[in-house]
C-alpha cells in the first residue's frame, strides 16, 4: 500500500511514471523474490527464502509494479491442473469443481477472478497457455530466450520460459516490453532487439496467412471445443486474414518426446535437492540416507514419478533409444513449424483438448493428464512463441483459442490476438464468484484494465 | 517395453529415492505403461536425423572476466538446513557414500 501511495503521490506531482507504476502483480512461485517465500509448491523448500530476485522480479520492480503476493503451482511445475501442489489444489474460478489447469493455475486464477491485473507464468511444456484457456485469459509463452530464465528455479531448462498472464492482449503486451530482453545473467536469453509491443496491436490481420494445423483437429478434441476455435478461424477470416490448412504429421509424436527430454532434465535439475544447500533436510546417520530419506518426504507422487522416468531415460542402456531418439524427433517437430512458416504466418490450433476437467479425474493416470497438453507442448519443444486467448464458452467452461508464431516474432502474435479481441467480447466475461457483487448474472461485465 | 521391480529399485538408487514399498508397485505399473506409449516414437524414422538438445543456436557465451560482489554467503547460508563456520554441514561423507 505504502508504494501505491507513493506512486500517486508521484502522479499528482506530474512526474513521469514507469509503465507499471503501482500495478500489483502476482508472480509463480518457481520465480525467486527476496520478499516472499520461494517454495515451487514443494515441501522440499519449505519456506525457503532467497537471497535474491529473478531478473524478471527486478525488471517488475524497476518499472513500478508491486509484487503483491506468490500464486500456487503443480509441484515444480510438474502438472497440469495445480493438484500436485503441496499446498492444496487452486480452483477454477468458473467453477470450482474444476481445474484450473496448470501448472501455472493460480497465476491464471488470480487474473481471471480480477485480483490482479497482471501475473507471471512459466510454460515449459504449455504451463501458461493452457491454464490461461481454462480459465479464460490471455497467456503468452515466449520465444525461447527472450525473456531471462535468471531466478525462475529449473524444471527443463531448454523449455522452460517465462511469460504473461493477463486480462488483455493489450495488458499482455506491456508486461512483455518489461519482461523482454538479453540478461548478462542468463546465457540463453538472446541479445535479439524487443521491438515495441504496443505498436504491433493495429487492430488488423489483413495480409496475415494463418495455417490451421489440420493434426490438431483429430482425435481427442471435444466437439465443443473444434467448434469454438473452427468458428474463432472464421472470424479471423472474416477479418481480412487468409486462412488454409497446413500438414503438421510430427507433431503427434511431440507428446512422448516432451516427456523423455523434460523428465531427463528435470532428473538432472532437481538433483540439487539433498537436504544441503535449502529447505528440508531428514536427518540419517550417514550421507546416502539423508539424501534419501528427505527426497522421499520432500517430493510428492508426480515429482518423484518423473524424475524416475527421467533418470530411466539417461540411465546406461536406455539412453540412445529413449533419450537421444526423442531428441531427434524433437529435430523432426520443429521442422513440421518451419515448413509451415514457408506457407503462413500464424499457425492457430486449440489451447487445449477440453475444457477444464473435475479435481481428480485424471490424477492418477498419467498419461491422461499429460494429454492435457497435447496441442502446447510442441511448440516448446520447437522454441516458439505461442499465446492462448478465450475463443468462447462449452458448457459455460471457457476455450482456449492458440496462436503460434515465428521465433521472435511476438509482435505478429500479439497483433493477431489482439485483432481477434477487437472483433469478440468473450474476452470481457468474468466469472460468477460468490460475494462479488455483480452477482451470477454479471458475466459480462468489462474487466478492469490494467 | 518391460520395465520390472528391480529396475524401479535400480533406478530409484541412482535418483537417491527411498521408494515405499506403494511406490515401488505403483511406479513399476505406471512407468511400464508410460514407456510403452513412448515406444511409438520407434516408429519415426530418424535416419540421419540431427538430434535437437537446444533451439537456439549459441555456443561459447563469454563476458569480460571482471570481478564482481557474489551472493552474500549469510543470505545463502540462512536458508540451508545446517552451517558451521561459513560452511554447508552434511553428515560424514567418507565411510558411508556407497549405497546399501
Amino acid at each position: 500500500m505504502q508504494d501505491a501511495r507513493r506512486w500517486d503521490d508521484r502522479y499528482a506531482r506530474g512526474d513521469g511514471l514507469p509503465p507499471l507504476a503501482g500495478l500489483p502483480v502476482a508472480v509463480k512461485d518457481n520465480m525467486c523474490t527476496t520478499d516472499f517465500p520461494t517454495t515451487c509448491g514443494s515441501r522440499i523448500l519449505g519456506r525457503w527464502m532467497s537471497p535474491y530476485d529473478a531478473t524478471v522480479v527486478a525488471r517488475l520492480r524497476e518499472a513500478g509494479a508491486i509484487v503483491i503476493g506468490k500464486t500456487n503451482l503443480d509441484e515444480f511445475a510438474m502438472g497440469s491442473s495445480t493438484e500436485n501442489s503441496a499446498f492444496g489444489p487452486t480452483r477454477n474460478p468458473w467453477d470450482q469443481g474444476r481445474v484450473p489447469g496448470g501448472s501455472s493455475g493460480g497465476s491464471a486464477a488470480a487474473v481471471a477472478a480480477s485480483f490482479v491485473p497482471l501475473a507471471l507464468g512459466s510454460d515449459t511444456g504449455g504451463s501458461i497457455r493452457q491454464p490461461a484457456g481454462f480459465c479464460g485469459i490471455v497467456g503468452l509463452k515466449p520465444t525461447y530466450g527472450r525473456v531471462s530464465r535468471y531466478g525462475l528455479v529449473a524444471f527443463a531448462s531448454s523449455l522452460d520460459q517465462i511469460g504473461p498472464m493477463a486480462g488483455t492482449v493489450a495488458d499482455a503486451a506491456l508486461l512483455l516490453q518489461v519482461l523482454a530482453g538479453r540478461d548478462p545473467r542468463d546465457s540463453t536469453s538472446a541479445d535479439v532487439p524487443v521491438p515495441d509491443y504496443a505498436k504491433a496491436l493495429n487492430g488488423t490481420v489483413r495480409g496475415l496467412r494463418i495455417g490451421l494445423a489440420r493434426e490438431a483437429f483429430g482425435e481427442g478434441l471435444q466437439p465443443a471445443v473444434r467448434t469454438a476455435v473452427t468458428q474463432a478461424a472464421e472470424v479471423l477470416k472474416g477479418q481480412g486474414a487468409e486462412v488454409i490448412e497446413v500438414a503438421m504429421p510430427t507433431i503427434a509424436y511431440a507428446l512422448p518426446t516432451y516427456y523423455l527430454l523434460a523428465t531427463s532434465e528435470a532428473s538432472s535439475n532437481l538433483a540439487r535437492y539433498d537436504g544441503v544447500q535449502y529447505g528440508l533436510r531428514v536427518p540419517s546417520t550417514d550421507l546416502y540416507g539423508m539424501y534419501t530419506k528427505t527426497r522421499r518426504e520432500g517430493f510428492g507422487a508426480e515429482v518423484k514419478r518423473r524424475i524416475m522416468l527421467g533418470t530411466y531415460a539417461l540411465s546406461a542402456g536406455y539412453y540412445e533409444g529413449f533419450f537421444l531418439k526423442a531428441q531427434r524427433v524433437r529435430t523432426l517437430v520443429r521442422r513440421d513449424f518451419l515448413q509451415a512458416f514457408e506457407r503462413v504466418d500464424l499457425v492457430l490450433m486449440p489451447t487445449s483438448p477440453t475444457v477444464p476437467f473435475r479435481f481428480g479425474e485424471k490424477v492418477d493416470d498419467p498419461l491422461q493428464m499429460y494429454l492435457a497438453d497435447v496441442y502446447t507442448i510442441p511448440v516448446n519443444l520447437a522454441g516458439l512463441p505461442g499465446i492462448s486467448i478465450p475463443c468462447g464458452f462449452a458448457d459455460g467452461l471457457p476455450v482456449g483459442l492458440q496462436l503460434i508464431g515465428r521465433s521472435f516474432e511476438e509482435e505478429t502474435v500479439l497483433r493477431a490476438a489482439h485483432a481477434y479481441e477487437q472483433a469478440t467480447e468473450w474476452h470481457t466475461r468474468r466469472p460468477p464468484l460468490d460475494g462479488d457483487g455483480g452477482g451470477r448474472g454479471g458475466t459480462t461485465q468489462p474487466r478492469g484494465r490494467a | 517395453m518391460s520395465i520390472d521391480r528391480a529396475t524401479v529399485d535400480h533406478v530409484a538408487r541412482l535418483a537417491r529415492l527411498d521408494l515405499s514399498e506403494e511406490e515401488r508397485e505403483r511406479f513399476t505399473r505406471q512407468l511400464a505403461a508410460l514407456l510403452e506409449y513412448f515406444a511409438t516414437l520407434q516408429q519415426l524414422d530418424t535416419e540421419g536425423v540431427e538430434p535437437t538438445s537446444h533451439v537456439v543456436n549459441i555456443t561459447n557465451v563469454t563476458r569480460d572476466d571482471t570481478p564482481r560482489p557474489g551472493l552474500p554467503r549469510g543470505a545463502v547460508l540462512a536458508g540451508a538446513p545446517e552451517h558451521e563456520d561459513g560452511f554447508f554441514k552434511v553428515p560424514p561423507v567418507i565411510e558411508t557414500e556407497t549405497p546399501p
